[in-house]
């Protein structure tokens, strides 16, 4: 059962096009990564499927509902962590759960416990009466996550859930992410344009590049498609084409070039073939003076599939003034 | 359909809020009470005509300077909406299922509990300069009135704010809408004595009829009677009511 049906989906703002036409559909249960870098048109996808935005054109259903005739009925059964903060940094961790929880009429005993269930889930049980204005960046992220999930959505949305988080906190973040897939089964789509966290979590990923799903497929068949693993072999000089006439017969090499001391091959089980190469070598006379494997990550079918790295994320100092301008006004 | 429960927590946050941020609470009093302290005292033997003379001018401000405590307040909390989407709350409170209707009743509900606390800490403060205090009924009565004023100027930051995206407006708003109504409306002296091409625009400023009903209720001087007024209130606020909620609606929160 698809619990997401995407068709057509368009928004524009002015001259940009920011999500083009994309149609998707994700089944329940499933973990789902939207992979990109800034500006790819991500954000404004959740933004569309949370009815936040009017599509300008195109289509989608969440949870059985239609997310333009019927927001109320989406609205209802998802939950989403914002990329950026949506606290109010003038309550308390316990008065943003309890105001969350109310708005979705939950009932007095029923909202306790599951709030001090999330709280500790998150870690926050001894914070939960300290002004979120005090938290740090990682503890206001598990609140937000722990928010998002009080009234048990069917489809949780998380938005750059580990942006700007350290590694050990990114990690716990991971793992809760993952428990609450398989424990509760929550369908949850994660965007992100972290490569090792879409390719750690994520069953399905689509890769979106301006706008427009540039491949989708599991984080293995993606790797797959590029054919083979990369061995750069360092090699005595005047052998390199030696090499080549020996090496180029062998059914596991996808591709083989020459260059000055170097051969580059693309090959298929790397780990296996690597002996043989030598061997192959040895028995052609030619000496190898160094080699390197190199698997292919989620990083290099990106860069395959659309020509460019990710863009690490630009405009720190913009987000801290917005940060510090927040904190300021917020009093 | 309206929530009650959506409606009671967006009120409970203001509630919240406006105990902890005693700043606040201090900065939005300040102006008035130099407006009613300066004014009302430097002008205290001016004979205003238009006043009978067993109402001095002090008398006169004080519903005047209450009137402008509202008008400040309410469209202050109307347009906090800006700060609530620009620091991403507002879409948390936008994507849960409450109606749109209870969201921005909970707004005007929040907005207007503050200001008329405001309002009436003004009136406290104006007892002790020496402002004659009516009988409890009529200030009750009064509280009514001044509802009805908030709840216009609320739906009006309200409005602005879905027009304006961020704070940069700010002043321009305070300087060519804010301070207009307040001087429009009779608040400082009788509206009578103004040029009649500015009366015009004087009536047409329900805070107009605002501070007359609180005139009339507070010292038992006004324009109009003051069933009058209210009718006029209570047909703006409702009219207003539904303007703002239609913008609200609008207004995308991201």
């Amino acid at each position: 059962m698809n619990i997401i049906e995407i068709s057509g989906l368009t928004k524009r703002f002015d001259e940009l096009t920011a999500v083009d036409n994309v149609s998707l559909s994700v089944e329940k249960g499933e973990l789902f990564g939207l992979l990109g870098p800034n500006g790819a048109g991500k954000t404004t996808m959740i933004n569309m499927l949370t009815t936040l935005l009017k599509p300008t054109s195109g289509t989608a259903e969440v949870a059985g509902y239609n997310i333009g005739t019927d927001s109320g009925g989406v609205r209802r059964n998802i939950g989403i962590v914002f990329q950026d903060p949506s606290l109010d940094l003038g309550l308390t961790g316990m008065e943003n759960l309890e105001f969350h929880a109310m708005m979705y009429n939950i009932g007095s005993a029923e909202r306790k416990e599951r709030i001090h269930e999330l709280l500790d889930i998150v870690g926050l049980s001894d914070k939960a009466d300290t002004l979120v204005e005090y938290y740090s960046g990682g503890m206001k992220r598990r609140l937000e996550i722990a928010r998002g999930l009080i009234h048990r959505p069917e489809v949780l949305f998380l938005d750059e859930p580990t942006l700007g988080l350290d590694a050990q906190t990114r990690r716990k973040i991971w793992d809760y992410i993952r428990t609450l897939n398989d424990e509760y089964s929550t369908t949850i789509i994660l965007t992100t344009h972290y490569m090792e966290e879409a390719d750690y979590l994520c069953e399905r990923i689509a890769i979106i590049d301006n706008g427009n799903i540039a491949a989708l497929d599991t984080p293995a068949n993606l790797k797959n498609c590029l054919k083979g693993e990369n061995v750069r072999l360092g090699v005595e000089d005047g052998h390199a084409d030696l090499i080549t006439e020996a090496l180029v017969k062998m059914p596991w090499v996808v591709d083989i070039e020459s260059e000055d001391g170097f051969v580059s091959l693309t090959i298929t089980d790397g780990e296996e073939n690597i002996p043989e190469i030598f061997r192959i070598a040895h028995s052609a006379g030619a000496g190898i003076s160094s080699v390197n494997l190199h698997k292919p990550s989620l990083e290099d079918v990106f860069i395959h599939l659309t020509g460019s790295s990710i863009r690490e994320e630009k405009g720190d100092r913009r987000s801290a003034r917005r940060e510090n301008r927040r904190r300021r006004m917020m009093r | 359909m309206i929530q009650f429960s959506a409606v009671y927590v967006l009120w409970m946050r203001e509630m919240i809020k406006y105990v902890r941020a005693k700043s606040r609470v201090v900065g939005a009093v300040a102006m008035p009470a130099f407006m009613l302290t300066f004014l009302g005292l430097g002008f205290r033997r001016v004979e205003v005509p238009g006043l009978p003379g067993s109402i001095g001018y002090f008398q006169y401000l004080v519903p005047g300077i209450i009137g402008m405590t509202l008008l400040f307040t309410s469209s202050y909390s109307g347009m906090s909406v800006i700060m609530d989407r620009q620091f991403g709350f507002l879409k948390e409170v936008m994507v849960t299922p409450a109606s749109r209707e209870s969201i921005v009743l909970g707004m005007i509900a929040g907005g207007a509990t503050t200001s008329i606390i405001q309002a009436l800490l003004m009136m406290l403060l104006s007892v002790f300069i020496g402002f004659r205090l009516p009988a409890v009924h009529l200030i009750l009565a009064s509280m009514a009135v001044m509802f009805l004023i908030t709840v216009i100027f609320i739906s009006v930051g309200l409005i602005l704010s879905s027009v304006m995206k961020d704070f940069h407006g700010f002043n321009t708003i305070i300087n060519f809408i804010v301070f207009p109504l307040f001087l429009l409306s009779g608040a400082l002296f009788p509206v009578a004595n103004l040029p009649p091409v500015i009366q015009v625009f004087s009536y047409l400023d329900p805070l107009t009829y605002g501070v007359d009903a609180l005139r009339g209720i507070l010292i038992g001087l006004s324009e109009f009677s003051v069933a009058f007024d209210l009718s006029i209130l209570v047909t703006v606020s409702v009219g207003m009511v539904v303007i703002s909620s239609y913008f609200f609606r609008r207004s995308e929160a991201v």
